[in-house]
Formats: C-alpha cells, sequence, structure tokens
C-alpha cells in the first residue's frame, strides 16, 4: 500500500462519497456548537422542517457572550448576548444535543470543554463554527472551522462536502530553550510562513520539541494552525496523548478502548509518506517572541526592536504602516520599552491548566504594577476549579489579578471585557487584528509566563531574566 | 439562493493585504440571531468614526463606489474567524464578487455558500485590475462565472479557476443540503461500517 500522511488516513477513514471530480462527503464525528455561529443555522433546520441527524455526536456550549465575572448568575445585562445565549439553550432542549449550560462547572471555551469531556479522541473528524477548531488536532484528529451554512449542513447530514487539501510538515526539531513555550512554536512558526503560508494545507507538527510538549501545550500550538492559515493542524497521537483522554468521561472503557488504542496506533505518517511542503525550525533558536503589529504574522522574538515598514515588500510595507500606526509604536523602538496597561490571560490558546501554573511560576510571591489592570479567564468551570484546588488562584489573587469564571472574554470581547480606545495589551489569545479586543485597542500576542512578566514590570519583558 | 451567471459592475480597490473578517464585520454585529441587515455594518471600524458619521476616505464611502459590486483586494482576503457574517455582510451591502491573489480558506467556501464568487487571479492580473478599479464608476468590470473570465474596462480579459461542482451550485443556485440527503444511503452504510470499525466513536 502506497505510504500515507496522518491526513491520508484520517481522511480515507471518514469518506462517504467521491464524487468524478474528487469532491468529497466526509463523515463528522464531533459537532460542538456555540452560540455566536449556529442560531441561523438551527433556524433553517426549524425553516426546512429538517432535524439534527446524529444528536448524540453534537455537543453545545455558549462561551463567547457569557460574562466572566463572579455575579453572572444574575444574567446577561446585553440584550443581544442575552438572546443569542437564550437561543442556544433553547435550540439545545429541541434538538436534543448535549448542552452545558452557563451554570453548569463544566462550561467554557468549546475547544476546551471539547477534549476535557473526552468528546475530543484521536482520529476523529471534528468541526465547529469556529476557526480555532483546528485545537483538537492535538490529539491526531482532523479538525476545523466551517461558516454557519456548513453548520447547518452538519446538523443536518452529519458531513460535510470537502475537497482534500495538500500536505504540509512543519518539524521543530531539538529541544526548547528555558522560558521558551509552546506559543513562542506556533508564533515563530507562523512569523516564518506568514498568515497566508498555510492555506490550501492540513499541517503536521512533528519532531522532539514537538513530542516533548504536553498535550496542553500541544493544543496551543495547533490552536494557531488557522492564524498560519491552515485548514488544520495535527499531531500524531502517543502514550500522552492515550494518558491524557484516559478516564475522561466520554472517553471509551475497558474492552473499548484496548481497541481505541489499538486503532490509534496506526495513526502516523507513514514512512516515506509525501509532503507537497516541509518547513523546519530548530527548537533552540525559537525565543520567547511578541507580536508587534495587527497580524498574528508580525512576530519578532522579545529581544527585538520595532520594525521599520520599508524593510517589508510589497503590499505589506502600507499594512507594516498602517499597523504601526495603530499600535502607536514607531520604529526602531525596543520591544521590551512598550508600556503595557493590561494584561489577559486565558483563551482557548492559553487558558488550560498548565497556562495557568506557568503565568503563577512567575507571580508568585509578587506583585502585579501599580495601576495595571490584569485578569485571569479560566478555559473552563474545571480548570478554574483545579487552580484553586493547586493554591494558583491565591497567586494570582495575590498578585493583584481578578480571578475570574469561564469563558472567551477579552480574547474577542464581545462580552463586557474589553480594552478602552488606545489602552494595550499583553494578552495570551490568538489574535492581535484590529479592535479585536476592544474598539482601537491595541494587543501583543504572548506566552503566559511572558504575560505574568508583563504585568509585574508594566513593560513588554523578557521571562527569561525573571526566572 | 440566488443564481450566479455574469455580473457587470463598479469594482472598489481595497489593496490593503490581509484584510481580516474583524475588519469586515467587528465582532459587535456578531450578535445577531439573523442572517441579513448586516450591510450598513460591512467594513464598520473603517467606514464609520465613532460618532457613526462616515469616513468619507473610506472607498465605500466615495460617491464612485458606493454601488460597488465587486471589491479588489490585496492578498489574503477574509483571513480570521469562521464568521459567516463576513459574506453575509458583503453580500447584503451587494457585493457580488470579491477578486484577490488568495483567500482565506473559510471564508472562500463561505462566500459560494451565499452567492458570492471569489476569484483567484495572479498579481500580475490583479495588479491590472486594481488600477482599473481605481479608475472609479466610469470603469466597469465584467466577471462571467460560465466562460470564467474578468473583463477589465478596457476589454482586456483574465481567465480565472473555479471548482466544477461549487460552480454548478452557484450557476443554479443550488442548496448544498438538500444534495447531500440525496445521498442519505451512502450515510446509512457509512455509519453502519463506521459503527463496527470504530464503535467507540
Ligand atoms: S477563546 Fe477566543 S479564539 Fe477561542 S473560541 Fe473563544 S473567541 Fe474564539
Amino acid at each position: 500500500m502506497k505510504a500515507r500522511t496522518l491526513y491520508d488516513k484520517i481522511w480515507d477513514d471518514h469518506v462517504v462519497h467521491q464524487a468524478e471530480d474528487g469532491t468529497c462527503l466526509l463523515y463528522i464525528d464531533r459537532h460542538l456548537v456555540h452560540e455566536v455561529t449556529s442560531p441561523q443555522a438551527f433556524e433553517g433546520l426549524r425553516m426546512t422542517g429538517r432535524k439534527v441527524r446524529a444528536p448524540e455526536k453534537t455537543i453545545a456550549v455558549p462561551d463567547h457572550n457569557v460574562p466572566t465575572t463572579l455575579d453572572r448568575a444574575k444574567g446577561i445585562d446585553n440584550e443581544e448576548s442575552r438572546i443569542q445565549v437564550d437561543a442556544l439553550d433553547k435550540n439545545a432542549k429541541d434538538f436534543g444535543v448535549h448542552y452545558y449550560p452557563v451554570s453548569d462547572v463544566r462550561q467554557g471555551i468549546v475547544h476546551i470543554v471539547g477534549p476535557e469531556q473526552g468528546w475530543t479522541l484521536p482520529g476523529m473528524t471534528v468541526v465547529c463554527g469556529d476557526s480555532h477548531t483546528a485545537t483538537h488536532g492535538a490529539f491526531g484528529a482532523l479538525a476545523h472551522g466551517i461558516g454557519t451554512s456548513e453548520v447547518e449542513h452538519v446538523l443536518a447530514t452529519q458531513t460535510l462536502i470537502q475537497k482534500k487539501s495538500k500536505n504540509m510538515k512543519v518539524e521543530i526539531t531539538g529541544k526548547l530553550r528555558p522560558g521558551v513555550t509552546a506559543k513562542d512554536i506556533t508564533l515563530s512558526v507562523i512569523g516564518a510562513t506568514g498568515t497566508a503560508g498555510g492555506t490550501g494545507y492540513v499541517i503536521e507538527y512533528c519532531g522532539e520539541a514537538i513530542r516533548d510538549l504536553s498535550m496542553e501545550g500541544r493544543m496551543t500550538v495547533c490552536n494557531m494552525a488557522i492564524e498560519g492559515g491552515a485548514r488544520a493542524g495535527l499531531i500524531a497521537p502517543d502514550e500522552k496523548t492515550y494518558d491524557y483522554c484516559k478516564g475522561r468521561p466520554h472517553a471509551p472503557k475497558g474492552a473499548a478502548w484496548e481497541a481505541a488504542v489499538a486503532y490509534w496506533k496506526t495513526l502516523f505518517s507513514d514512512e516515506g509518506a509525501h509532503f507537497d511542503k516541509v518547513i523546519t525550525l530548530k527548537g533552540e533558536d525559537i525565543a520567547p517572541v511578541v507580536t508587534w503589529g495587527t497580524s498574528p504574522e508580525d512576530v519578532l522574538p522579545i529581544t527585538a526592536s520595532v520594525p521599520a515598514p520599508e524593510s517589508f515588500s510589497g503590499g505589506k510595507v502600507e499594512a507594516a504602516k498602517r499597523a504601526l500606526d495603530y499600535m502607536g509604536l514607531t520604529a526602531g523602538q525596543k520591544l521590551t520599552d512598550i508600556q503595557i496597561d493590561t494584561v489577559f490571560i486565558g483563551s482557548c490558546t492559553n487558558g488550560r491548566i498548565e497556562d495557568l501554573r506557568a503565568a503563577a511560576a512567575i507571580l508568585k510571591g509578587k506583585k502585579i504594577k501599580d495601576g495595571m489592570r490584569a485578569m485571569v479567564v479560566p478555559g473552563s468551570g474545571l480548570v478554574r476549579a483545579q487552580a484553586e484546588e493547586e493554591g494558583l488562584a491565591d497567586i494570582f489573587k495575590e498578585a493583584g489579578f481578578e480571578w475570574r469564571l469561564a469563558g472567551c472574554s477579552m480574547c474577542l470581547a464581545m462580552n463586557p471585557d474589553q480594552l478602552a480606545e488606545g489602552e494595550r495589551c499583553a494578552s495570551t489569545s490568538n489574535r492581535n487584528f484590529e479592535g479585536r479586543q476592544g474598539y482601537k485597542g491595541r494587543t501583543h500576542l504572548v506566552s503566559p509566563a511572558m504575560a505574568a512578566a508583563a504585568a509585574i514590570t508594566g513593560h513588554l519583558t523578557d521571562v527569561r531574566e525573571m526566572m | 439562493m440566488e443564481k450566479f451567471t455574469t455580473v457587470t459592475g463598479i469594482a472598489a480597490p481595497m489593496p490593503l493585504v490581509n484584510i481580516d473578517t474583524d475588519m469586515i464585520i467587528p465582532k459587535v454585529f456578531l450578535k445577531t440571531i439573523k442572517r441579513s441587515g448586516l450591510g450598513v455594518n460591512l467594513f464598520d471600524e473603517m467606514r464609520y468614526d465613532r460618532q457613526g458619521n462616515e469616513i468619507p476616505d473610506f472607498v465605500l464611502n466615495k460617491p464612485a463606489y458606493r454601488d460597488a459590486q465587486i471589491i479588489v483586494a490585496g492578498d489574503n482576503f477574509g483571513c480570521g474567524s469562521s464568521r459567516e457574517h463576513a459574506p453575509w455582510a458583503l453580500a447584503d451591502f451587494g457585493i457580488k464578487s470579491v477578486i484577490s491573489t488568495s483567500f482565506a480558506d473559510i471564508f472562500y467556501n463561505n462566500c459560494f455558500k451565499n452567492g458570492i464568487l471569489p476569484i483567484i487571479l495572479p498579481q500580475e492580473a490583479v495588479d491590472v485590475l486594481m488600477k482599473d478599479a481605481e479608475k472609479g464608476a466610469n470603469a466597469r468590470m465584467e466577471i462571467n462565472l460560465e466562460a470564467q473570465t474578468v473583463t477589465a474596462s478596457d476589454g482586456q480579459v483574465f481567465a480565472f479557476e473555479v471548482d466544477a461542482f461549487k460552480k454548478h451550485c452557484l450557476m443554479n443556485g443550488l442548496d448544498d443540503i438538500g444534495l447531500t440527503m440525496e445521498k442519505a444511503a451512502s450515510i446509512d452504510s457509512y455509519e453502519a461500517k463506521a459503527g463496527t470499525l470504530r464503535p467507540w466513536v
């Protein structure tokens, strides 16, 4: 048999039908749903009298609009947000899908809840009306974002019309240096390839530095595959993957578990499998990085300075000028001289327990800079509970951080957690687009440890100096 | 869905690269539970100031481009989130086609579901069409999906590629879901087979 990549294998196992021109009907094993991109899809089902084909494979949770303040049981003030969350409540009930309402301790960001509850497993196809569905690729699942029309299509048919992407391999060799994390890997890859570098591809991340990452770290890497333009990111499952899945509420048990692991062990790229594009970075060359502009590709090591727009070419020159203007920066300024007003730790990129541990390790026994606004928003109610049990919550609170309830929060600021005009934030989220965290807000993407360091000093800081 | 055959109209030039979905439709407008009505908020933060007044410099506010049906854009148009609100807003404004060297994957697919034709052309062709678009309201471009061509106002013709199935659906205004439901028997038999091979799913 021809040598196949991991992507080829998962794809082959999910083809329901293939047309002559190569268009495939692909079976979907898990469909995750949140309140922002689903109302029009459920409405479409109602209008056509269609049902959800596989409600047992459909999991809904509100996350984007929910308040993260401790008094959220009182309800949502913003009327439109409330209507959207109420619509999900109703749709989940009417169509009989699995649901974690705001009041449930298991509620959280959809991409954190899925793996945590054992819904996401190796070899599956996973979709969600959300581009960061790529996160689930960390398990060796083919996972990607879809639009609302496609959400409706999956609800009605449990399939998706797809053409196969090309294969791309991103290898990170060797070991990471101290202070360098999964976030720095994934940002550095985007810095190297650009935000369109992965367009048309599914990326498989591999190499020693990827193998060495925990499941949390692997999720951080795959989460941002979309920022590099790729349809999905994948990491072959291994013992760490099985250990993470074992015992989760919706993971198989007993004989089914044994059968599942036996199948999962076949999920790797065969020796000699063809990749259409290969990128290799040396783990030891990766430094803690920050973004300076308004695209995730605007990445530099923390030791660098703000670049001059003229150092780019083509349309990027104008884009960089616009970005510097928007960000209020001047070329040549040292990145470590950039003063920060706000620190946000959370999101589906860095809202898991390991992220909170990394930030708490830097903050332990320290205080944030006077006047700094800092918040931690755990990725799920269960992450929050675990962090409280481990004493991390106390470290954050004593340092001066607000300790919030789970949700997307300031990652995209659809709830009240927003930047004011001109406010500058060191954020562990994934997008630094104009207005992403609030109208005219300024975002610098960093790892949790780097965010913690900036909270203490009040400016972008090389975390290695604090270790 | 409306059928797409040909469009002859004004093209607005937007040479900026990496125009993301947050720019196309900022998140405050994602709170709707409807598909319609988003056109007034298309490019909201670029188009209006904080008080809601139009920013005269923004291309779609200029008299020549207020009725644009085509956008000629810089590289990687539509990157960012999966929000279908982006094509809904474009369609509601009256945009029928976007021309660029490259599009983000999810956005590209979403366009076809909403009667918008995203056209990928090489840099040189986009450069020519960008110049053409800059001429304003007198320069009308013609897009012919059947023939897969874009014709600039001076008559220069550029051929483009498009997936045959997507073209077919767009030209006939077909609903994917209905088409797929005709394959229900294949889905049933796939489920039966997968249920034995991977029962834990
Ligand atoms: S945390 Fe941010 S990126 Fe993740 S799902 Fe929520 S809004 Fe999207």
